[in-house]
């Protein structure tokens, strides 16, 4: 085949064909996979962090659950150490209350019994004054005698 | 030439073949144009431009549309190759010059698919005789690509190592300085060898799947569709591989052109 004209005309198309490629075509696109790229890297890297953060997020929760339990065990403790405080504190009062009673009514009945007693010695002291003046058929004189009968009853 | 096309092929194969592997021209001497050359390789230029021209106008930068994909993947795919082959750093010229080579010359190799018959017969109803579509076919369209590749290389070899220093390659490599004539010859049967083999490669691979597929045609239609399948699948690969080849070699001797030589002498 001999050499024509038509291998000009073909490298002139070639050269306006990578013109233009060069031109419109290529720098858009590289920068479009570039950044496609960079995009997917990111968006992997921020799917590790959210895996991560989620990890995180659990273990936090399963704290704050055992932290909230331990916290009602105590209060539950403490509400349950007051009621035996009280029941205690009650029964204390009950007893004291219970003593003073006691005490007040063993008081009433010493007075009761001196009472008692200062009532019989009046009479004994009588019922003496009287045997004696019937033994002796004398009128005894009770102003004489009343410094030695009232050592007498003293003595009762 | 004898206008043999209403004859059914089997009847006079010599004349059918010839008939089918004759361009349209038009001119004379140095002036014929190979009309149907220049005609086909324009037109897939131009659909090759406005594909670009879609896809590059509005680039969409989330999940791409199939074009966009497709175009994307080739582009990837050049932009690695190109920067895996390159030991300096490329020119930005090579990636778009790789890109142009691989898609236009596998379109235009593609168009070897078309039946035989189809498209000469439909010109020939507009009145037009020849119509070769297979634009690669034409040592024209080969040489073309392979000389601009050379002069690439030569105007890169030029800017990254000087003039003197490019010259006096000639003379020292490879033998060293004392084999001065050896060296020339070698070296000047080199650099006409790799743009003959760059253009004939191409030009010799698409020449012959064609004639092949003329051979075919010749036989008789209810035996030819198994010789046709066998060498229609295979040529599928020829046509992608063709291309691929030629785009590596371009990068390859693009890449040599931009060393710059150790001083080792």
């Amino acid at each position: 085949m001999n050499v024509t004209a038509t291998l000009l005309g073909q490298m002139i198309t070639f050269s306006l064909l990578v013109i233009f490629i060069k031109e419109y075509l290529w720098g858009p696109l590289i920068q479009v996979l570039e950044d496609r790229k960079k995009r997917i890297a990111d968006g992997l890297a921020a799917a590790e962090r959210g895996h991560h953060e989620r990890e995180l997020g659990k273990k936090r929760a399963l704290e704050i659950i055992r932290e909230a339990r331990d916290a009602a065990t105590q209060m539950i403790e403490q509400a349950q150490a007051r009621t035996r405080d009280i029941i205690e504190d009650s029964e204390d009062e009950a007893r004291s209350a219970a003593e003073r009673l006691i005490t007040a009514a063993r008081a009433e009945i010493n007075m009761e019994m001196s009472r008692a007693k200062e009532q019989l010695r009046s009479q004994v002291i009588t019922l003496a004054i009287a045997g004696a003046e019937r033994i002796l058929r004398k009128e005894v004189d009770a102003k004489d005698h009343e410094q030695m009968l009232t050592h007498l009853a003293a003595n009762l | 030439m004898i206008h043999a096309s209403n004859a059914p092929a089997t009847a006079d194969p010599t004349t059918y073949i010839q008939h089918h592997l004759h361009p349209l021209q038009a001119g004379q001497g140095f002036w014929t144009f190979n009309l149907d050359t220049l005609i086909v390789g324009a037109l897939l230029a131009l659909l090759l431009i406005w594909i670009a021209y879609v896809v590059a106008r509005r680039p969409e930068q989330g999940v791409p549309g199939t074009l966009q994909n497709i175009v994307e993947l080739i582009v990837e795919f050049v932009e690695t190759q190109v920067n895996d082959t390159f030991l300096t750093r490329p020119s930005p010229l090579v990636g778009p010059l790789a890109f142009s080579i691989f898609t236009w010359v596998f379109l235009m190799n593609s168009m070897d698919f078309f039946p035989v018959d189809l498209i000469p017969k439909l010109t020939e109803m507009s009145g037009i005789d020849h119509f070769k579509v297979v634009a690669t076919s034409d040592p024209h369209t080969t040489f073309a690509l392979s000389l601009s590749v050379f002069l690439l290389t030569f105007f890169y070899n030029i800017k990254m190592k000087g003039v003197g220093n490019y010259f006096k390659g000639y003379l020292i490599h490879p033998f060293g300085k004392w084999l001065l004539p050896f060296n020339l010859f070698m070296t000047l049967v080199e650099e006409i060898a790799k743009p003959l083999s760059l253009a004939l490669r191409l030009f010799g691979n698409m020449f012959a799947g064609e004639l092949v597929f003329l051979l075919i045609a010749i036989l008789p239609w209810w035996t030819l569709w198994i010789p046709g399948l066998v060498w229609s699948i295979f040529h599928v690969l020829v046509v992608t591989l063709q291309a691929f080849i030629f785009m590596v070699l371009t990068i390859m001797y693009l890449s040599m052109a931009h060393e710059v030589p150790q001083e080792d002498h």
